[in-house]
């Protein structure tokens, strides 16, 4: 019998290596996996590669991982913001690398990790800063830039509900990077707030089919939902 | 002259959007528009975190963590939204499905060339976010910023001096003191504000403007 469910947050983590490279999923702090990262930062892994949209933000979960220099390099869109002050203060000092990528470029990567894609041409970033030392061709009137996909050992994901097969279904707009994430990563781990029995997912609403999890945890929901 | 504030830009910049389109309200000023959209036309907004048909700040008490525009502050979704990933997301920018971006800038050049994400200075911890995908993607890039600087330099200039985020991607620039059109020969005048000559624009601003032979 397949079943994913795993007891706590500290078990599913257990066999991160260090070095390893690790998606987040979350846009600020939606979506973001906060007890499966307070478990990593337990755990003790170190120079880890961290992909996510932003760098942390103020002092819990991905920022708190930062704070405690765990990380070695970030690959982000947006890394400076009002409250990042752990990544600023080790990106000042050239404690932590990194890799900035456009939004769309950094979403379409990860997706091509997950779809088995070698490279893409984007015209995002072309003749900027950002694209300098990049392979480039033209196509028809346009000009692109070669991009590669992101693969990671690791994605920590939250979803709202699953079923002991790994089928997730989102809440709102927490979705965000967390279904091409668990397609990119050799093992995605998801922190849930509902474990369902198997068929109680209306099948014409899966949005990550459980092909794509490993491993799922049950953490009941701390954050403030509307009324 | 009467300068127009970042209230009356933004009333400028949504008269310009019409019935059914499908807009992306870049972060900072371009935020504003939402507020100035005409009650009646439906307008569909667009946020790079995975939302069509955002929706006005929540009302107090009732904001919800998981609901965010792309500048992270708490939103609402409007009746008919939906929600999807960031690939798909970026898939609606890139693959030119939006009608409209407004994005804000550190300068526009005369060819419409946009620099918005990087002051480049050698200290300046560099963000992008969704800018350049936005302004390579959408079908029209609308520029929303004050004319001059602080120190009085314009922001139409005849080359930018900041990082680019894409070259040749502007079509219309909204400012405090005018409504410019990007043209394959330069920058045309479309609207002046009250009491602001063409020679005057002209003077204040770093680039040669062209007289817009009608309205467009």
């Amino acid at each position: 019998m397949i079943n994913k469910l795993v007891a706590s947050p500290e078990t599913a983590l257990a066999d991160i290596p260090n070095g390893a490279t690790i998606m987040i999923g979350g846009f600020g702090n939606a979506g973001m996996p906060s007890a499966l990262i307070d478990a990593l930062i337990a755990q003790g892994a170190r120079e880890l590669t961290i992909v996510n949209n932003n760098a942390g933000n103020a002092d819990a979960g991905l920022a708190a991982l930062i704070g405690a220099k765990r990380v070695r390099k970030v690959l982000c869109s947006f890394p400076r913001q009002t409250d990042s002050w752990h990544f600023d203060r080790l990106y000042r000092a050239g404690e932590i690398e990194l890799e900035l990528v456009p939004q769309g470029t950094l979403a379409e990567r990860i997706r091509a990790a997950g779809a088995g894609i070698g490279a893409f041409f984007t015209p995002t970033a072309y003749g900027t800063k950002l694209a300098e030392g990049k392979e480039t061709r033209r196509i028809g009137e346009r000009d692109y830039v070669l991009e590669y996909p992101i693969h990671a050992d690791y994605a920590i994901i939250k979803a709202d509900r699953a079923d002991r097969w790994g089928n997730l279904t989102y809440r709102l707009s927490a979705r965000n990077f967390a279904p091409i994430m668990a397609m990119a990563a050799k093992c995605t781990v998801v922190q849930v707030r509902e474990i369902v029995e198997l068929g109680a997912i209306d099948p014409e609403v899966v949005v990550t089919p459980g092909i794509f999890v490993k491993r799922v945890v049950r953490v009941a929901a701390t954050l403030k939902r509307a009324a | 002259m009467k300068k127009l504030d970042h209230k009356e830009i933004a009333a400028r910049v949504a008269r310009d959007i019409p019935e059914g389109a499908y807009v992306n309200l870049g972060i900072g000023l371009p935020t504003l528009v939402a507020d100035q959209l005409p009650k009646g036309r439906e307008i569909i907004l667009h946020s790079e975190n995975g939302v069509l048909g955002l929706g006005p700040k929540p009302l107090p008490g009732h904001e919800d963590e998981d609901m965010m525009n792309a500048g992270k502050e708490p939103a609402t979704l409007v009746t008919g939204g939906c929600f999807f990933h960031h690939a798909d997301s970026f898939a609606m920018i890139r693959g030119r499905h939006l009608d409209f971006a407004v994005l804000g800038a550190f300068q526009v050049s005369a060819a419409g060339d946009l620099a918005n994400w990087h002051t480049g200075a050698p200290d300046a911890i560099p963000a992008v976010g969704g800018a350049m995908d936005l302004a390579v993607g959408a079908k029209k890039v609308l520029v929303m910023m004050e004319h001059l600087t602080k120190k009085g330099e314009s922001k139409v200039v005849e080359r930018c001096t900041y990082p680019l985020t894409a070259a040749r991607c502007v079509n219309r620039i909204y400012t405090d003191l005018a409504v410019l059109d990007v043209k394959p020969d330069g920058l045309h005048v479309v609207e002046t504000v009250e009491g602001l000559s063409f020679e005057e624009l002209q003077r204040l601003s770093g680039v040669p403007l062209k007289r817009l032979a009608s309205a467009a």
